[in-house]
């Protein structure tokens, strides 16, 4: 479903943010991407849907590559879902509008659809009744959950996470990791930039390990976590399972 | 000295059309300057290649002029270019929104600027084109981040209408005159026309800080 191939890029002429990074991720996988803070996962994971251009390389999307000048990236990106740190809810919305405007106006869907739609994401996320309040409103792991819906409604064949619950308080990342095993159950191909180990190993196939813009490890999840191969993913996770 | 005010309710006619007249080319100027200073500020923050150049360098030439020269160039000039009269409306309109826009592309690019970048990543996410992400996303959060600075502007422009007069244009301030000279009343039409302007601006900056502080909450 997603094919990165040798992919490079660069901030500047000197500081390379991801080197050769190489990844496949088939149709209903769910692979999670972690590392130590600025090692280039977030980066990486932005490069999937073209929000950050790469330097060199070539990445492929359900067998469309983003690189390709006649490739349309608008309509590529309304079919890759994506959920941000810090939510990203449009304010000067409501939460039913939240979830129906790209289907207004990329998918051309009729009003009416389009609200069908967002109540039966919103049944399902479970925030029915909060249908008509506004962002701010709302706890984060609600906005969260509706930043899912707000991508889903799209129907899209992935969905990218990157760092889902790292801004919430603790008592609401359950919530957020609830609705994304629940995804991850019914098929979904997913790629995750999370540093929630307990949902990479209940959920991952693959955990992708990287450290200063390499990807260091790429390993089945249940290896990763019983005997990783690298000394650096031994030390990252060492640093974070500890308690 | 003595003071008689019966000559405002005398003409108020010929005051009442200068007011209209004063608001109309107001209102007129915001929207006209609202809506140039917005494709200004896109040109500029979408880096459009000679274009954003082109923006920088209208907004830096009109802020660097007094308003009164932009408006009798505009009154003068401008029919001996083209080789026939412009009437003093049209003219003075066109001053105030070429004028005006060089000022609001500055508050709107600010207000853009001040949406999180993530906002633009999120919309564009979903698929929706740079316009259509600047349409329903950046925009009207820009544009209520700024609509505090805009009305200030916008009471400052209501101000500064009053320059019309060169041109013999009939705002209120030179219906006001007329008047003042006509039946030998200058101190009371002056008056009276500090007062009508006085409490015109002073109300509108007043609720300018009521939307503040709703904003601000």
């Amino acid at each position: 479903m997603i094919e990165m191939n040798a992919v490079n890029k660069w901030y500047g002429k000197n500081f390379q943010v991801l080197k050769d990074c190489s990844l496949k991720v088939a149709k209903g996988e769910v692979i999670v991407v972690c590392g130590p803070s600025g090692s280039g996962k977030s980066t990486l994971i932005k490069t999937v849907n073209g929000l950050e251009p790469i330097n060199s390389g070539d990445i492929t999307v359900d067998g469309v590559s983003i690189t390709a000048k006649k490739t349309n990236l608008d309509k590529m990106r309304s079919s890759i879902g994506m959920v941000f740190q810090n939510f990203e809810l449009f304010p000067h919305m409501n939460v039913t509008d939240n979830i129906k405007i790209g289907q207004l106006k990329v998918l051309g869907r009729s009003d009416e659809a389009a609200s069908e739609k967002a109540a039966e994401l919103l049944e399902r996320v479970d925030l029915t009744e909060h249908a008509q309040k506004y962002p701010s409103q709302l706890s984060g792991g609600q906005q969260q959950r509706v930043a899912i819906a707000r991508g889903l409604a799209m129907e899209p064949k992935a969905m990218l996470f990157d760092e889902p619950t790292s801004a919430l308080d603790p008592e609401m990342i359950n919530e957020v990791l609830d609705v994304m095993v629940s995804l991850a159950g019914e098929g979904m191909t997913m790629m995750v930039v999370t540093h929630e180990m307990g949902f990479a190993r209940k959920v991952a196939d693959r955990v992708v390990f990287m450290d200063f813009g390499e990807i260091v490890e790429d390993a089945k999840s249940d290896d990763f976590f019983g005997s990783p191969r690298s000394a650096r993913a031994q030390e990252f996770l060492s640093k974070i399972l500890n308690h | 000295m003595d003071l008689d005010f019966s000559v405002i309710p005398a003409n108020s006619e010929l005051l009442w059309e200068g007011i209209k007249m004063t608001f109309l080319l107001t209102g007129l100027a915001i929207v006209g300057g609202i809506i140039l200073g917005t494709i200004l500020a896109l040109l500029r923050i979408a880096k459009v290649p000679v274009l954003a150049q082109v923006a920088a360098a209208y907004v830096n030439f009109f802020r660097s002029l007094p308003l009164i020269l932009v408006i009798f160039w505009l009154y003068f000039l401008v029919p001996l270019i083209m080789g026939q009269p412009v009437d003093a409306f049209t003219s003075v309109l066109v001053a105030f929104i070429l004028f005006e826009a060089a000022y609001y592309s500055e508050i709107i690019r600010a207000g853009i600027n001040s949406v999180s970048t993530g906002q633009l990543a999120a919309a564009r996410a979903i698929g929706m084109t740079y316009p259509q992400a600047m349409r329903y996303v950046v925009l009207p959060q820009a544009f209520r981040a700024m609509t505090p600075i805009l009305l200030t502007q916008a009471i400052i422009l209501f101000q500064d209408t009053s320059l019309v007069y060169v041109v013999g244009l009939r705002d209120f301030l030179v219906s006001a005159e007329i008047v003042a000279n006509r039946d030998q009343r200058l101190v009371e039409m002056f008056l009276f026309a500090a007062v009508v302007y006085f409490v015109i601006c002073f109300t509108a900056s007043l609720g300018v800080k009521q939307l503040q502080r709703r904003f601000a909450k």
